[in-house]
């Protein structure tokens, strides 16, 4: 048999159809659903008076519109983002498909919420109507983000219509430097390959670098692979990842553990497998980085400054300049001396227990800048009790944080975390785009260690500064 | 789905690169549990000043472009979010062709599910429709599917590929789930051959 990737691997376990012209029926493993692009799928299963085909294997919880703030428990003050999150309740009631309501402990972004309840297994295959559900490939499961009318096709079928993508390389090698994590990784490789980088692929992250990250290390790095336009990005599994799955609420037990861990062994590239694109990094040159402008291939190391439009070409220039402008920059501003006016710690990015460790390990002690408006929102709600139990949370709280309940938040700002117009914003999320975080506000992509020292400093910091 | 005939329209020329679906449709406007009326709210940041008025620089609100039925963009269109609220809105507003160099994947899948049509073509091909859609409403282009090509206003004839079973399903506006719920017996054998090989999933 000729050499296969892991993503063949995994694609091959999964196709339940597949006609002459390569079009597969590609069958689902989990199903994760959240309140914004699944009504209208539910709404068209009642109108065809169809079932959900594998209710056990259909996860929902309720994050984008879920207000941060304690008092959430009395109910949802905006009147549309209560009807979005009341159908989801009620959806997931009718079609009997596992639940993790807003006030329940367990509750948070689904991205978060997925793995740390064991629902997302190595060699999966993982769908979820939400871009970043490319997040689960660091367990070595094919996830990826699909439309509206797609869930309502996994919901009716448990497969979804596909076609296979090609194969993308990227290795890390060596070893990372002081103060640079698995954020820059992510956001290095965008600024090498672009947006469109990784249109029509499926990455493969692979290299000493990423090996020796943490599993919610891994997940950082995976859930942009979308970022740069991948269909899904994937991390062969190993011990790192059979023993962050280990014990998990939904993860096998027992013997059923056994014979998973046989299969999970079998789930790398084989050696000469042949990808289609191959880009390679050497961890040592990835410094902490920072984006200038509206798009996350707009990527610099932190000690650069902000480019001209002129030091593009083609269709970038006209962009470049649109983002300089829209961003308020000055070209040939040292990117330190850009002053912050909020910073946001969270997102299925990096809304996890580490990276939370890690920005308590630098504020810890200290005070953000007078003035400065700054939100740690956990990714779930075991997030923040963990982060309560190892006294994090107090660390934050002295240093002037607001500590906050768990949700997607000012990550996309549809509830009520938003930017104000001209507002500028030192962001551990994904996306840099004109009016995310709230219509004229101003995004900077950085770590979580980067967003801490921000916090502290009032403009943007190389985290090396406070090593 | 109705069956996508062929189309001759106004073409809008939006040669900005990456436009994602953030500005194709607003997050504010994803509260929605309906599928319609998002037409009005397309491009909104791009399209309307705070106050609610129209931008006039901007291209859907020029006289000659309001009532476009193709778009013609520039490089990878369609990033960001898999919201299918950007290809709803799109199609709202009445658009039904979309042309550029390249589409972020989630996006193009996207598109087909709701009756518009994302054409890949190479950059002279795409630089030259753009130049053709800068002619205005006078200038209509032609977007045949069944025969897979697009006429400019000139005359001049550009070939496209497309996917065959997607053109197939596109041109007699099928169903995907119905086509899909006809394989019910390969998909119940699947999962009988899963239990046995993977029964923890």
């Amino acid at each position: 048999m000729s050499p296969t990737t892991l993503y063949d691997k995994i694609w091959d376990a999964h196709v339940a159809d597949q006609t002459e012209d390569g079009t597969c029926l590609l069958y689902i493993d989990r199903h994760l659903v959240h309140e914004v692009t699944s009504p209208q799928a539910f709404e068209g299963l009642r109108m065809a008076g169809r079932k959900v085909h594998a209710p056990d294997k259909t996860i929902a919880v309720p994050d984008h519109n879920v207000p941060t703030t304690p008092d959430r428990v009395n109910g949802i003050e905006n009147e549309e983002g209560r009807i979005q999150v009341a159908a989801l309740d009620k959806n997931a009631r009718d079609f009997g498909v596992h639940y993790y309501p807003m006030n329940d402990v367990r509750q948070g972004i689904v991205h978060i919420v997925g793995p740390e309840q064991g629902w997302t297994l190595p060699g999966m295959t993982v769908v979820c109507g939400d871009s970043h559900t490319a997040t689960h490939g660091a367990f070595g499961a094919l996830a990826h983000g699909i439309g509206t009318s797609e869930v309502e096709h996994v919901l009716a079928t448990q497969t979804l219509i596909q076609k296979k993508s090609k194969n993308m390389k990227v290795e890390i090698t060596g070893k990372l430097q002081p103060g640079v994590t698995a954020k820059d990784i992510t956001l290095a490789v965008i600024g090498e390959t672009g947006t469109a980088g990784g249109t029509g692929y499926v990455i493969e992250y692979c290299g000493e670098a990423i090996r020796d990250l943490s599993m919610e290390g891994r997940m950082t790095v995976c859930n942009m692979a979308i970022e740069g336009g991948a269909r899904a990005g994937l991390i062969a599994p190993d011990q790192t990842t059979y023993d962050y799955v280990m014990g998990r609420p939904h993860a096998p037990k027992g013997a059923q553990w056994d014979a998973a861990l046989t299969w999970w062994k079998t789930l790398f590239t084989d050696e000469n497998a042949v990808f289609d694109k191959v880009v390679t990094l050497r961890g040592e040159d990835i410094a902490p980085v920072v984006t200038w402008g509206t798009s996350p291939e707009d990527v610099l190391p932190i000690t650069a400054t902000v480019p001209f439009a002129t030091d593009f070409e083609g269709g970038k220039v006209d962009a470049a300049a649109r983002s300089l402008a829209y961003m308020g920059l000055e070209s040939g501003t040292k990117l330190t001396d850009i002053k912050i006016d909020t910073v946001f710690i969270g997102s299925c990015t990096n809304g996890r227990i580490e990276d939370l460790r890690a920005v308590a390990g630098v504020v810890k002690g200290k005070k953000i800048k007078e003035g400065m408006r700054a939100l740690i929102v956990p990714g779930s709600g075991l997030v923040r009790a963990q982060a309560e139990e190892e006294g994090l949370a107090e660390i934050f709280l002295d240093a002037g944080f607001e500590w906050r309940m768990a949700g997607c938040s000012m990550c996309l700002a549809m509830n009520p975390d938003q930017l104000e117009a001209g507002e500028r914003c030192a962001a551990t999320s994904n996306r840099n785009f004109e009016g995310r975080q709230g219509r004229g506000g101003r995004t900077h992509l950085v770590s979580p260690v980067m967003a801490a020292a921000a916090a502290l400093t009032g403009h943007l910091t190389d985290i090396r500064d406070f090593l | 789905m109705e069956k996508y005939q062929k189309l001759t329209g106004i073409a809008a020329p939006m040669p900005l690169i990456n436009i994602d679906t953030d500005m194709i449709i607003p997050k504010v406007f994803l509260k929605t549990i309906k599928r319609s009326g998002l037409g009005v709210n397309l491009f909104a940041e791009m399209r309307y000043n705070d106050d609610g008025s129209e931008k006039d620089d901007f291209v859907l609100n020029q006289p000659a472009y309001r009532d476009a039925e193709i778009i013609v963009a520039g490089d990878n269109f369609g990033c960001g979010s898999s919201r299918e609220h950007a290809p709803w809105a799109i199609k709202d507003f009445g658009v039904r062709c979309v042309v550029s160099t390249g589409f972020a994947d989630i996006f193009f899948s996207n598109c087909f599910k709701n009756g518009i049509l994302p054409i890949v073509l190479p950059k002279e091909q795409v630089d030259l429709l753009m130049k053709d859609a800068e002619k205005g409403a006078n200038a209509r282009m032609t977007v045949d599917l069944e025969a897979q090509e697009i006429t400019t206003s000139d005359g001049e004839v550009i070939a496209f590929d497309v996917d065959a079973f997607k053109k197939h399903c596109l041109l007699e506006g099928l169903d995907d789930i119905s086509l899909t719920l006809a394989k019910a017996d390969a998909i119940q054998s699947f999962e009988q051959q899963a239990q046995q090989s993977r029964p923890w999933v």
